[in-house]
């Protein structure tokens, strides 16, 4: 490790690997670290990605990525009303089942090849702040302490965030902008190369439960629960939520991993700081409806990298020049994500009656876009008056 | 103060994020609460997917 960079890049996920091969690509002299030993690991993340939305950042998609392919989704409603979709169809979560391990560490070599230096098991535990400008990062790498010096560092630290918070952005989720998750991968199970999801307030209060094929009978099977939920001393743990559902459609099966994670589904945070950007969950540019993030954090992570190669040509890392970035994201993920957040902020107050008369409305009709856009723009025309609120909400956006 | 149980945490670093303190790290395969910074608001406790914070019997 130099002492001496121009841009640190703190998390080796997909938006971190990105920006660091984006910058590294554009000539700058790139450092990315990975607290934990093994890049990829252990995963928190139910894998699915869009075949079409994968393919715009990575050409080439390696078989090694992909545990299997996803041709369709059923959405169950708390009363088993089923509204299915076709491939051609479906939501941008569906398409892949990644898998992940091998996925994220492929992509910081990417970065490596690109010319960036690459550690892990190297945590930041502090940044060098110099006349309100981050210069550097401090921290450990093998449990030694280092320091280097640098003219941007991009916090692309996932749902922890805290290399934000660091450098004074607040991150944090308030328990209605975040799920809990628990996820077990599954082997011995019939799946087929559907996603199944499943709403109800006794599967997963304020969340889903979903199953992600991941071939030869395996499957993530998981869920997430709202934060606000949580709070509550009726609801249980989600890990209780997921025995329960996993004994009633899948006794047989065997755990094979287990998988616990946090979803942001929040608006974006402040992104950018004098010397400092934030990408991917660190971000909170999750999808607060379908809670999918790898997207969102590889678009973010190409935006911030363009933006760290224009500051150092500039020589201005100040939260003026970084504005690039914002502008970048605001129109794109940003627009979408605020449609999203309208409507999780919506579909979180209905009840089971509301979800399964919702369910019912749409189940015999062939939505011709099934995507979040088209679902509900579908349930919107069947339900003019029980929508009425939501859909003068969404006015600008459909 | 709040109690880890280290044998059930899955080390996935949900409480880091919501605690409005940030008295809470994940280093690599554990968390870490900073006791002088905690002021045992328990969303953490709360949030967890497993349950593996807890606030000691005495004192909730």
């Amino acid at each position: 490790m130099k002492n001496r960079y121009d841009v640190v890049v703190v998390g080796a996920g997909p938006g971190g690997s990105i920006t660091a091969k984006v910058a590294a690509k554009g000539g700058l002299d790139v450092l990315l670290v990975e607290k934990r030993q093994e890049i990829g690991s252990p995963v928190r993340c139910a894998e699915g990605v869009s075949k079409k939305g994968l393919k715009k950042f990575l050409p080439q998609i390696k078989k090694e990525w992909i545990s299997s392919e996803a041709n369709g989704a059923r959405i169950y409603s708390p009363d088993g009303t089923k509204v299915e979709m076709a491939e051609e169809m479906a939501g941008s979560e569906v398409g892949y089942v990644l898998e992940r391990k091998i996925f994220d560490r492929d992509l910081a070599i990417m970065s490596a090849d690109e010319g960036a230096d690459v550690y892990a098991k190297t945590t930041v535990t502090d940044l060098v702040i110099k006349d309100g400008f981050v210069k550097g990062v401090k921290g450990r790498h093998l449990g030694k302490s280092f320091e280097v010096e640098c003219n941007l560092v991009i916090g692309a630290d996932g749902t922890e965030s805290k290399i934000g918070r660091m450098a004074g952005i607040d991150t944090t989720l308030k328990p209605v902008d975040i799920e809990s998750g628990a996820e077990y991968l599954m082997t011995g199970i019939d799946v087929d190369d559907f996603c199944d999801f499943y709403l109800g307030n006794d599967v997963a209060p304020g969340g889903y439960a979903w199953i992600f094929p991941k071939g030869d009978k395996r499957a993530n099977v998981g869920l997430a629960v709202l934060g606000k939920h949580l709070l509550k001393k009726t609801v249980k743990r989600p890990i209780d939520y997921l025995n329960k559902f996993v004994k009633e459609h899948y006794k047989d099966g065997k755990v094979a991993s287990v998988i616990l994670g946090g979803v942001p589904v929040s608006r974006p945070v402040k992104t950018i700081g004098n010397g400092i950007m934030l990408v991917g969950d660190a971000a909170r540019f999750t999808d607060p409806i379908t809670g999918g993030g790898i997207l969102k954090a590889m678009e973010s992570g190409t935006m911030a990298g363009e933006t760290a190669v224009d500051a150092i040509e500039a020589e201005d890392f100040s939260e003026n020049t970084l504005k690039k970035y914002e502008n970048k994201w605001r129109p794109t993920i940003g627009r979408k994500n605020e449609r999203n957040y309208l409507i999780k902020e919506f579909f979180i107050t209905l009840s089971d009656d509301e979800l399964n008369g919702l369910a019912r409305s749409v189940n015999e009709v062939k939505i011709t876009e099934m995507s979040v856009t088209g679902l509900v723009a579908t349930l919107i025309e069947k339900n003019p008056e029980t929508l009425k609120n939501l859909s003068k909400m969404l006015f600008k956006y459909l | 103060m709040i109690n880890v149980d280290r044998y059930k945490c899955g080390y996935c670093g949900t409480c880091v994020s919501v605690c409005p303190e940030a008295a809470i790290d994940l280093l690599e395969t554990f968390i870490n609460i900073n006791d002088s910074m905690c002021k045992a608001c328990n969303i953490c406790v709360k949030i967890c997917p497993i349950g593996a914070l807890e606030v000691p019997i005495d004192e909730e």
